[in-house]
């Protein structure tokens, strides 16, 4: 049975929402408000002119939308191949005996763990002899090291999960390897690739260190790196409701992956393969 | 339909340890061939070499004219259920039955007709929709012989498919397995440690211990005429009565008395010191309900308990073994995974026999059926060769093998 929810519950859920939603609906008031009203003195909590001229500023301005598309361009090819990647490395890991297998997974685990700053200069004089700077490969390659390791963890968990003899099911019934890995193992992975991917996608979206300092120009400038160059015209007085529009703008493909994926990740979808 | 024909075949481990040694058998064309033993005798082992799961050290697997020693598992056209039933917990029970058609590339309309057939066979209609993890254990084990029986396959290859339902259910399946199978008509293969499936099911039954095949014979000829020790304290449910034993003449010297056997037997075994005997629980009977017109000899003994049934009883009589018979019948327990806490008489009377706990009773046996056994090598001294199958230990045994 089920415990019930009592009025304790309800106050408690109340008190978390407010601590995590007020800085988020904060931003979402300011990206109303006029431009002159952010600036005076003592700005109020909802606004006194509700308008959306912000959003209609950031949507004209060229750079904004440059770096929205870089940012999707950039966030979506390195999802895509570090889970791509990952999935390989991860079924390789969990299924194959191998020598150095342990060391394999250490220095993975060691990647993750080595603070982004400390590659920036490295990589800043490596991509220029490349020519990698301020391109989207650029972005893509180091970000890809980043997220790989985790990726890796995660699913050679769940692949480890499956039953073995799914796979040698799937053989027996007739697969190749690579069908038994495609039609079985991958499906079966499912939320374990998806949360990878959401992982990958997040880190590739919000990452703000390697963007702005290996791009130059908006040719590869993703959105977080651009928000720190809209000053406009006085540098002491920031057009903060613009600053925030843009930072809703750059949530709401967030919030939706998580609504959409979300429902992937269902747990437990092994349940019923082998005896219950 | 093919018939599955092992020669020879090893399998040993990285560590050198063969699991299957040297094993020979021969599975014809449409029969029943079950694979038992204790846990860790090689018989899930070779089921997977059969099936390709596993590498074969040594020895030709032959599954029709083919040799598929280096057949990857999905050329060797066979289907399996696994223990634990394997089904794709991600498809729908009629996508689970239809994967080996799709992989095969059949047309839509094919196998719509064949997933209906084996669903109704299966009486598995009204689940097609139905995830796996939403049926119970019997209805997994359905889909997962359907998933079998659309292939087509040469032969059908069972893991103690049975092992993880509980008692009623395994009856049933149990019946329903063997009903298939004589209707399909289709060579099987079926690995189990339960020695009641496999008298049950199988047309002949080989019996495994540690990776050594011991004896390959029909049901009947493995309770009636076991190779060895093994064989005798393995097939049977209450198993085998081992007493020690000397012979003195045709006269048999055991703990609970004297008896006299049938010459032939007699002579069999003479000269060898002290023997194990091996009596069945109903080769005994209370001498007051039994028909001693038979044959057969009379002792008396107190009995320590009863159980009655109903319709029969089991009496224990305890008595003492030396050392070395000891020492044999712990060894025979451990490897039948069974646990002997002490040396004791199980006979099996009738239900009409009077016979109460503490009483001394007269007490018939049967002697003709008493088999006398080797306790250096557990060889069977009485066998009748004749209807026994194969008994690869004995010699002369190896030579009518490789003939035939």
């Amino acid at each position: 049975m089920k415990p019930k929810m009592g009025p304790g519950h309800w106050g408690g859920f109340v008190l978390i929402l407010i601590w995590c939603l007020l800085p988020v609906v904060w931003i979402l008031m300011v990206s109303l408000k006029p431009v002159a009203e952010t600036t005076t003195g003592s700005p109020q909590f909802l606004p006194k002119t509700w308008t959306i001229q912000n959003y209609k500023d950031i949507f004209n301005n060229d750079d904004f939308l440059r770096a929205l598309g870089n940012s999707f361009g950039i966030a979506l090819i390195a999802t895509f191949l570090a889970v791509a990647f990952a999935t390989l490395a991860a079924y390789a890991i969990a299924r194959l005996e191998f020598k150095g297998k342990r060391v394999v997974l250490s220095i993975a685990l060691a990647i993750a763990m080595f603070p982004v700053v400390s590659l920036v200069g490295p990589l800043f004089d490596m991509w220029r002899v490349l020519h990698l700077f301020n391109t989207w490969p650029g972005l893509i390659i180091p970000y890809l090291t980043f997220t790989l390791p985790l990726a890796i963890w995660t699913l050679s968990a769940f692949f480890r999960e499956i039953p073995w003899e799914m796979e040698q099911a799937a053989q027996v019934d007739g697969a190749t390897s690579w069908q038994a890995f495609r039609k079985v193992i991958v499906p079966l992975a499912a939320p374990g690739v998806f949360t990878a991917a959401i992982l990958t996608f997040f880190f590739a979206w919000n990452e703000f260190v390697l963007a702005i300092s290996l791009t130059s120009t908006t040719a590869a400038r993703t959105v977080p790196a651009q928000m720190s160059f809209f000053v406009g015209s006085d540098q002491f007085n920031p057009p903060f409701s613009q600053l925030a529009a843009a930072a809703v703008v750059v949530t709401v493909p967030v919030v939706v992956i998580v609504l959409l994926f979300q429902r992937k990740i269902v747990a437990g979808l092994t349940s019923g393969a082998v005896k219950g | 339909m093919a018939a599955i024909e092992m020669s020879n075949i090893v399998k040993k481990y990285g560590d050198g340890f063969p699991a299957v040694n040297d094993v020979s058998i021969d599975v014809q064309d449409g029969e029943f061939m079950i694979l038992v033993g204790p846990s860790g005798c090689g018989k899930s082992t070779l089921l997977r070499m059969i099936v390709g799961l596993e590498d074969i050290t040594s020895g030709d697997m032959m599954i029709g004219e083919r040799r598929v020693n280096d057949l990857a598992p999905r050329d060797r056209n066979l289907a399996m259920v696994f223990q634990n039933y394997a089904l794709y917990p991600h498809l729908t029970v009629y996508e689970n039955i239809a994967f080996p058609l799709r992989l095969a590339g059949r047309p839509e309309a094919e196998i719509d007709t064949k997933v209906r057939e084996a669903s109704k066979t299966l009486e598995l209609d009204e689940h097609l929709e139905r995830k796996p993890g939403n049926l119970s254990g019997g209805q997994r084990q359905r889909v997962a012989m359907g998933r079998a029986i659309v292939r087509e396959a040469d032969a059908f290859l069972f893991d103690e498919p049975l092992s993880n339902l509980d008692a009623k259910l395994r009856g049933q399946m149990r019946t329903e397995i063997s009903r298939l199978q004589k209707r399909l008509g289709i060579t099987t293969v079926y690995v189990t440690h339960d020695q009641t499936e496999a008298m049950t099911l199988g047309d002949r039954v080989a019996v495994l211990k540690r990776g050594v095949l011991q004896q390959l014979a029909t049901p009947r000829e493995l309770y009636e005429n076991p190779g060895n020790l093994f064989v005798a304290g393995f097939i049977g449910s209450p198993p085998m009565n081992f007493l020690p034993a000397e012979l003195d003449g045709d006269r048999l010297k055991l703990p609970i008395g004297t008896v006299s056997i049938p010459a032939d037997k007699a002579q069999a075994a003479a000269g060898r010191g002290l023997l194990i005997a091996g009596i069945r629980p109903e080769s005994f009977e209370d001498a007051a309900v039994a028909d001693t017109s038979r044959g057969g000899s009379t002792f008396r003994a107190t009995v320590e308990v009863v159980e009655w049934l109903g319709n029969e009883t089991y009496a224990y009589i305890p008595f003492e073994a030396p050392p070395q018979v000891a020492e044999q019948l712990t060894q025979l327990a451990k490897d039948t995974d069974s646990e002997q806490l002490r040396t004791q008489l199980v006979i099996n009377l009738d239900g009409s026999s009077k016979v109460r706990e503490g009483d001394e009773a007269e007490i018939w046996v049967d002697t003709r059926r008493i088999h006398l056994f080797d306790p250096a090598t557990g060889e069977n001294l009485t066998v009748d060769r004749a209807n026994a199958g194969r008994i690869p230990s004995l010699a002369g045994d190896k030579a009518e093998a490789q003939s035939a």
